[in-house]
């Protein structure tokens, strides 16, 4: 005998298992286990196939992979006995799903034992098949279920009845062939097979019409009597649960009847009396009875109209939601929904007790009732339903708050009579559950107050003392700060009194005061403190005194880690400081937002920020252009070669949207560190905001799409560019063109010092670097010339670091005149990194008597494969004139 | 119809799965996962049903173990409670008085008797006595089986002595 089979028994593996004090031990055990298990596999071990799936199955319950089982399964289906087949398809059914492969294996060994002369081992192949069959199998053991439903087992068909329902879900086609056999069944006295014929039945008529339109025709009386039968039987002890004989066979019977009377007066007429004597007789005080009646109830409520009959359901019901039971008054909150539609008025009267359950300590009942008061609300009852919901809402579990502020809202939204009382209950449920609230709802909220211009100066005030008790709410916060910066001078000034306010005073001061709170508490997320920065812009406007202590305010978040808060407090600084006549205009009030646009949107994608969107920014508008005029340099070069995609890819990189565009000037202050894509804009944004006013983009829309290919020729195209470009610098590339850049050999570089690059310095010549230090340097390079201006790039590396280069840039003025306002800006393809540290200045002196440096820092992620490549743009003012230069580096050393 | 069957523990270990809805194995883990932390951390006196992603879950517990099924919306749950109490009951008259330690050592015997109880999600009988006939006629056909084995084993061993 094989060593390693004559492992421990079953038992014995389980207490091991049982005894295993820590995880790990238990994994240890099972390891052992499935390495013997597996040696048996292998093994083809017969005499212990049986015991190592039992094993198996066992470990599979515990959680661990067992796949390495499956093909065992099928073997021991495969055998003769039935022990074997038994464990064989208990493991089939436990290990495998239908949408395994290997399960098709077994359809062959199905077809067997479904024909086998032993009535046990059909019943384990139609119980095997009935639960794990996938559509093919349906469709390749459809004929041998469908005989078995008149094998003389009553127990054979009661599986073979319960396997057709498997098999017509899986293959809707296959259900007329099983309308006849089941039509037979139904007339049978075994329960078994009864129960299981109707559940047959009541599944084809879901899958089918034309069966639906049969069983209503043939069989609405049999199982009416059937039925009858039940209620009025002794009492069968086999049958029995508390009093009631086979409650399992009479909800199936009511429930069969609910099909067949739905939607057809005859078969519900028909019907009628039974129902009424199930709905009468039935005892209430045990489970099994209430479920009886709660099937009952619901076929009624189902079945064409018969008042009385309604009367008694509804009945039924109350008696249910007044039950202590949990369990009665949940299923009773569920059949009430349904009930609704058929007898509003008669639900509404339960509206005190449903309201109760909205408040019980369970959570499922909760729930459960929630929805339905949610459905119990109209016009007439939304006002005193939505007070004792919200009135709830202070006392309810943290975990239910959403659900409740959620429903509260969606009432208040749809029915609430006026706008005002929208206001006020919103602005409860924002203080009470503000941090519960979607975005969608307050968005929302701020649409209808800004198309109600009568409230305001209430809703200003309301929220200015909502947010004093409740500014741990952020969705109060937000409301707060938005209407506080679009209204501020209607709080300050008390307008549009209401008679039913108490009037307060507000001073500017006050207001800036609850806005700077905002933005300095630590719980405020960046959209609030973004929102504030904003109320804050609008505010100077509005508050024309306190203009100072805003801008303060605003500055100290240029600091802000946060890109966009920085961003915005640099551009809303200067707007305060700089741009008083353009001021007022930014911030006029908004628009009245149009309602029926803004619900449109809602359940879009665009949702969430909206409130800012429409926001005016002055800046924004003009980003486009600017970014396009960067990227597109080729206007005035010659029609593109046709074959553009030849081109390398860094160049494609380069124009890409996603461009790495980093740039700085000296006024743009801290902000110059920027990677990933959206750098672009913002790089841009914060250049023209901060500043001379932005000029507009000379560069025409057209050309933006041929620049790619305008780019790629290029390189071949540099001296045709030089005749044809008009532009003051003559021959932006023949500088490159005529410089050769010397190759860099190591040690012969004395023009470089390593450590500050300030010029050459002969006295201390470099060590030779050795060929592994990477710490080298590079001979400086002329990056770019052009008439007057010149731009020098002295290259070193950091030791340690080979993929970072770091750019000392030198730019020098050979004109007699003064450029101002110079900015230098770079581009660089995705698969480089650039960091752009601020220039020594912005002036840059004529008669080359001076320069201006700036440092960059070039990552190269494609060290070794790809070198670095770079597009200028240099903008400056010659006399008042703004002046523009362009260009392209390529000729850094090859291996950057 | 019932999705899936689980027993779990107090302590949330599994002691049978039956799934007759398709889910693979890492959603039965989720499955059991997130149930087993919705069900055991109930109270005693709330209802038996949790709602989980537009199912409904019955629950019932009987001393240190939970039996969960899961159906649709639009079934009858207290008749699931029965089908429970159904199950619990032929297990209790099968092993007599039934533990838990009795469906872990015997746990293929649990999986045995439900297959008489359930087929595709489906009540197949509600006759305690003949499932228990039933599942007693197969148990004695393997114990036949195996009696003729050691016969045939003592046979040859008796032979080959």
């Amino acid at each position: 005998m094989n060593p390693f089979s004559s492992g421990t028994r079953l038992r014995d593996m389980i207490r091991a298992i049982r005894a295993c004090k820590t995880a790990a031990e238990e994994r240890a055990v099972v390891r052992k286990e499935c390495a013997s298990i597996r040696a048996a596999v292998s093994d083809n071990d017969n005499d212990y196939r049986h015991r190592n799936l039992a094993k198996l199955m066992f470990i599979h319950m515990l959680g661990y992979p067992t796949h390495f089982g499956q093909m065992e399964c099928l073997k021991l289906i495969a055998a003769p006995g039935f022990p074997e087949k038994r464990i064989g398809y208990l493991g089939l059914m436990l290990l495998l799903d239908e949408r395994q492969e290997v399960l098709m294996l077994v359809t062959n060994s199905l077809k067997q034992d479904l024909n086998h002369t032993n009535q046990y081992i059909v019943g384990l192949a139609l119980c095997a098949l009935g639960n794990i069959s996938s559509a093919e199998m349906a469709r390749d053991l459809a004929p041998e279920v469908e005989r078995l439903l008149q094998f003389r087992d009553p127990n054979v068909r009661k599986k073979a009845a319960l396997c057709s329902i498997r098999i017509i879900k899986k293959v809707p086609d296959l259900a007329e062939n099983f309308v006849n056999p089941v039509a037979s069944l139904l007339k049978e006295k075994h329960h078994g097979v009864l129960l299981t014929a109707i559940q047959l039945c009541a599944d084809l008529c879901i899958v089918s019409e034309e069966a639906l339109e049969y069983f209503r025709k043939k069989c609405t009386e049999g199982i009416v009597k059937v039925l009858k039968d039940a209620v009025n039987s002794p009492y069968a002890p086999e049958y029995d649960i508390s009093g009631i004989s086979d409650p399992f066979l009479q909800i199936r019977l009511l429930r069969i009847l609910r099909i067949l009377g739905h939607g057809d007066a005859d078969a519900s007429d028909f019907m009628n009396d039974v129902l009424a004597q199930v709905a009468t007789k039935t005892e209430s005080n045990k489970n099994a009875g209430n479920a009886i009646l709660y099937e009952c109830v619901e076929t009624i409520m189902s079945i064409e109209d018969s008042g009385g009959l309604r009367v008694l359901a509804i009945n039924i019901l109350g008696r249910f939601l007044s039950n202590r039971d949990n369990n009665i008054r949940y299923v009773a909150l569920n059949m009430l929904m349904k009930a609704i539609s058929i007898d509003g008025q008669a639900v509404q009267r339960h509206r005190a007790t449903i309201l109760e359950c909205v408040k019980d300590s369970d959570a499922s009942i909760r729930k459960r009732a929630l929805e339905l008061v949610y459905l119990l609300v109209n016009e007439s009852n939304v006002k005193p339903l939505t007070k004792e919901l919200i009135d709830y809402l202070v006392v309810s579990d943290q975990d239910f708050k959403g659900d409740l502020t959620a429903k509260i809202c969606s009432i208040v939204e749809k029915l609430s009579p006026e706008k005002i009382w929208y206001i006020d209950q919103m602005l409860k449920v924002l203080c009470e559950a503000g941090n519960y609230v979607k975005d969608e709802v307050w968005h929302a909220l701020i649409v209808v107050i800004t198309n109600s211009s009568n409230l305001h100066g209430y809703t200003v005030r309301s929220l200015y003392r909502a947010i004093q008790t409740s500014c741990d709410q952020e969705a109060v916060v937000r409301v707060a700060v938005w209407c506080i910066g679009e209204y501020g001078d209607l709080l300050v000034n008390n307008v549009g009194m209401l008679d039913i306010e108490e009037p307060i005073t507000v001073t500017e001061s006050d207001a800036i005061d609850v806005i700077e709170a905002a933005i300095k508490q630590h719980t405020s997320d960046l959209t609030t403190r973004a929102m504030c920065l904003m109320a804050l812009l609008k505010l100077s406007s509005r508050f024309p005194s306190s203009s100072q202590r805003i801008k303060d305010i605003v500055n100290q978040s240029k600091g802000s880690l946060l890109l966009e808060l920085q961003q915005r407090s640099i551009e809303f600084d200067s707007i305060i400081g700089k741009h008083q006549n353009l001021r007022s205009a930014l911030v006029e009030r908004m628009p009245v937002l149009d309602e029926a646009s803004y619900s449109g949107r809602r359940g879009g994608s665009g949702v969430s920020t909206s409130g800012i969107n429409n926001i005016p920014n002055g800046v924004v508008k003009i980003v486009d252009a600017p970014l396009v005029d960067l990227l597109d340099l080729g206007v005035d070069e010659p029609a593109p070669p046709p074959n553009s995609s030849s081109g390398p890819n860094f160049l494609h990189d380069l124009l890409g949207v996603g461009a790495d565009i980093s740039s700085s000037s000296p006024q743009s202050g801290g902000r110059n560190t920027m990677h990933g894509h959206k750098s672009g804009t913002d790089v841009l944004l914060d250049l023209l905001s901060s500043g001379s006013p932005p000029a507009p983009a000379p560069a025409p829309a057209t050309q933006k799409s041929s620049s790619t290919s305008d780019l790629l020729s290029l390189t071949q195209l540099n001296n045709n560019n030089n005749n044809n470009k008009p532009s003051p610098s003559p021959s932006p590339f023949s500088g490159l063109d005529t410089l050769s850049s010397p190759l860099p050999t190591p040690g012969a570089s004395p023009m470089m010092d390593l450590l500050d690059g300030f010029g050459p310095n002969p006295t201390t010549p470099p060590p030779p670097p050795k060929e592994e230090d990477n710490g080298r340097t590079y001979p400086p390079i002329v990056a770019f010339e052009s008439g007057a201006l010149s731009v020098m790039f002295n290259l070193s590396k950091q030791p340690g670091s080979p993929q970072i280069t770091l750019i000392e840039a030198k730019f020098t003025n050979k004109s007699s005149q003064v450029y101002t306002d110079f900015v230098f800006q770079a581009a660089v393809p995705k698969f480089l990194q650039l960091h752009l540290e601020p220039a020594s200045s912005n002036t840059l002196p004529g008669n080359a008597s001076g320069s201006i440096t700036q440092k960059l820092r070039v990552t190269n992620n494609q060290h070794g494969k790809k070198s670095v490549v770079m597009r200028i743009r240099i903008s400056y003012k010659l006399n008042n004139k703004d002046m523009l230069e362009e260009g392209q580096i390529s000729n850094f050393p090859r291996d950057l | 119809m019932i999705h899936f069957v689980l027993l779990i523990s107090r302590q949330g270990k599994v002691r049978l799965t039956k799934w007759y809805s398709p889910y693979t194995q890492k959603e039965r883990s989720k499955v059991i996962r997130e149930l087993s932390g919705m069900i055991l951390t109930r109270g005693p006196k709330l209802c038996n049903f949790v709602e989980w992603r537009g199912f409904k879950v019955v629950y019932k517990r009987y001393a240190s173990l939970y039996f969960c099924m899961c159906i649709n919306q639009e079934d009858n749950e207290l008749e699931v409670l029965e089908i429970i109490h159904h199950y619990v009951e032929i297990l209790d008259r099968y092993f007599g008085s039934v533990c838990e330690l009795d469906l872990i050592f015997n746990f293929h015997k649990a999986y045995y008797i439900l297959d008489e109880v359930l087929i595709a999600g489906e009540l197949q009988e509600s006759s305690k006595k003949t499932v228990a006939r039933l599942v007693a006629a197969q148990d004695s056909l393997v114990e036949a089986a195996k009696e003729e084995a050691n016969s045939i084993s003592n046979i040859i061993a008796q032979a080959t002595k």
